[in-house]
């Protein structure tokens, strides 16, 4: 008789998620399942409301990455109200809000560095759970939980001066912003007593890379064989294939490097992406709708960002970004934990471009709003510390919402994250009928590398959409339900 | 002796907004009453950047909304390092947690509370259900009470 095993919930993972495996009459992995079990309902809710509201509505989704909806909801609205897309608006406009993106980005990386995956590094991804986490690191490394702490504190801080308010910030409006950044915020931000400022953070974000990379080289044969396996990866890049987080254009390339998505204006995403529903999840599964959902499922998220850019346009975090590369001969990146690699070498592109920012006299002008003429829909796009976050609104004439769609970083991860948990399954759990201790952690580490937020990945209000259809042996459909 | 209240929780999901609107009016309060010693914040959730916040005073009080059911319409409970669970998620974290964290990182514990509301329902409406107000604003005459007398006990004793 085959037997199922259920590991729930995955620890220190937003929201709940529950991973089923199969195992058949020989204990062979038959099937792996990352199933999402919490739902919310917004863009049923953001129907009806103004426009305008958007902005500070989407925060509401959840308090992990509100920046990031913040943005993306601006960015669909700058196409509303004809300020155009992403490089439409005033010098000031679309600086302030790369500074607060650049804060929310800086502090999520280090959040997850310090706060979830150095725990695993320094103790060892086979510790007892009871000091694999950021208090044992305390007590071990007290200096390293101390700057991922006031590291924490910084991106908060660049948030709060560029947003204007901890909760449900407003500093984005359609158009641009509400707010510059005075000289004295400035000053609090660049050159703030010790440790928080912007030259610490850089210092302490090239210390937390060279701690991977310190970790690899004793560790390389385990990072690179979990949880390989080669992926399409998506993302933004800036219109000459720099790295870009905030706008661009929507490039995608195959495992081995080819384009497969080359340069396109994200306004047509939705003729580019489709989302397929299956009946055992709530989240649903994007894909290139070119490639099909077989082929075209693809990765989101620093690994896919470091593989579809061609530089990173700071300097050190180039130099790093060069030594990444050469890892693989310059071929797109496909090692799951090579995904810290990548989180850290973005942390530390976040800090120098911060420090850029803030040497800009740009954020002290009073030039903060275009205006335009008017549309009814708009598609905002921006890269989430978790990836791409698509953002979609049309209106009426009333200007009220009358359509929302969101597709959020972790459910374009969904395809990768239930492979990877297959990857582990299948290289821990053959053989197996219990649950070990480091066959939970393995599968707790492969879906950790995505950094997964489930709490806003599965926004359905009331009954989920739901389509089954019941397919015999030579693909003829016996049955189809759909609720 | 110096005094953090502290309320977390998402304003925009109905009753989650108590910590915010509870700060608010306690920070209304010691100001009207003068009592600079009593400092508020509030945040979505609780993260580990807050150890360092609560590093800063003596006394910390959080106030959360509560779905715990053997709580009427609130109640304040002591918390020590020693309660914190390892059982976080990676982007939000217990009080006892924070409250072990600081004490591990800047050798301060302070002396900490969290005073639970009974809270009602998580909607996505920006305005606490009237159950939920009514508790709140009993839950803050009796963190008032419990100020003045922390306040009462401070201050310097002249001759009779």
């Amino acid at each position: 008789m085959a037997q199922k095993i259920t590991i729930e919930p995955v620890t220190r993972v937003e929201g709940h998620g529950k991973v089923t495996i199969q195992l058949d009459d020989n204990l062979n992995v038959a099937q792996t399942r990352l199933h999402i079990v919490e739902f919310r309902g917004f863009e049923r809710f953001v129907q009806g409301r103004p426009y305008w509201e958007a902005p500070v509505l989407v925060q509401r989704l959840c308090g992990i990455c509100p920046v990031s909806h913040h943005l993306a909801a601006a960015k669909a609205l700058d196409v509303i109200v004809g300020a155009g897309t992403g490089h439409g608006l005033t010098a000031t406009g679309e600086k302030m809000r790369r500074l607060m993106h650049y804060g929310q980005m800086f502090q999520s990386h280090a959040l997850h560095f310090f706060h979830l995956s150095s725990p695993d590094f320094l103790l060892g991804y086979d510790a007892d759970p009871e000091i694999r986490n950021v208090v044992g690191v305390a007590l071990n490394f007290p200096e390293l939980a101390t700057q991922g702490v006031m590291m924490r504190k910084y991106g908060q801080e660049v948030i709060h001066h560029t947003a204007g308010k901890k909760i449900h910030g407003t500093g984005a409006i359609p158009g641009g912003i509400n707010k510059n950044l005075t000289t004295e915020e400035r000053d609090i931000l660049l050159k703030g007593d010790d440790p928080l400022n912007a030259d610490k953070m850089i210092e302490w974000a090239e210390g937390g890379l060279q701690f991977f990379k310190d970790f690899y080289l004793k560790n390389q044969e385990f990072v690179d064989s979990f949880a390989y396996f080669p992926s399409n990866h998506l993302s933004l890049v800036r219109e000459d294939g720099a790295l870009d987080l905030y706008h661009g254009v929507l490039r995608a390339v195959d495992a081995d490097g080819k384009k497969v998505l080359d340069d396109v204006d994200y306004q047509e995403y939705h003729k580019l992406i489709e989302e397929e529903v299956r009946n055992w999840s709530y989240m649903k599964f994007p894909y290139l709708k070119h490639l099909g959902k077989d082929d075209g499922w693809y990765r989101v998220g620093p690994l896919a960002r470091l593989n579809t850019a061609d530089f990173i346009p700071t300097p050190i975090a180039q130099r790093e970004f060069e030594a990444f590369k050469a890892h693989t001969n310059g071929k797109p990146n496909n090692y799951c934990l090579h995904t810290h690699w990548a989180r850290l070498i973005e942390l530390l592109h976040s800090a120098e471009v911060i420090k850029e920012l803030l040497l800009d006299t740009d954020l002290q002008k009073d030039d903060l709003v275009v205006t335009g003429n008017k549309t009814n829909e708009g598609v905002g796009l921006i890269e989430a510390p978790r990836g791409t976050l698509f953002h979609h609104y049309q209106i009426n004439e009333d200007d009220q919402i009358t359509m929302a769609n969101l597709i959020v970083s972790t459910t374009n991860n969904n395809e990768p994250m239930n492979r990877s948990v297959n990857f582990v399954a299948k290289n821990m759990m053959t053989g197996q009928a219990t649950i070990t201790e480091p066959m939970k952690n393995a599968v707790e580490v492969a879906i950790r590398a995505y950094d997964p937020c489930l709490s806003c990945a599965t926004h359905a209000l009331g009954k989920m959409p739901l389509d089954i259809r019941l397919i015999g042996a030579n693909g003829e459909e016996l049955d189809h339900y759909r609720s | 002796m110096r005094i953090l209240i502290y309320g977390y929780g998402n304003p925009g999901r109905q009753d989650d907004g108590i910590g915010a609107r509870f700060t608010e009016l306690i920070d209304q309060w010691s100001a009207k009453e003068n009592m600079p010693h009593i400092t508020t914040d509030c945040n979505y959730q609780l993260n580990i950047e807050d150890a360092s916040v609560i590093a800063d005073y003596d006394m910390v009080i959080f106030v959360d909304a509560s779905v715990v059911e053997d709580i009427e319409n609130f109640r304040m409970d002591t918390v020590k390092p020693d309660d914190a669970s390892i059982e976080f998620t990676m982007h939000a974290v217990s009080v006892a947690y924070i409250v072990d964290l600081c004490n591990k990182i800047y050798n301060k514990t302070p002396k900490t509370y969290v005073l639970h509301i009974k809270a009602e329902s998580f909607d996505f409406i920006e305005e606490l259900t009237p159950v939920a107000k009514q508790n709140m604003l009993a839950a803050a005459e009796f963190l008032k009470r419990f100020l003045e007398n922390i306040h009462e006990t401070q201050k310097p004793r002249g001759r009779q």
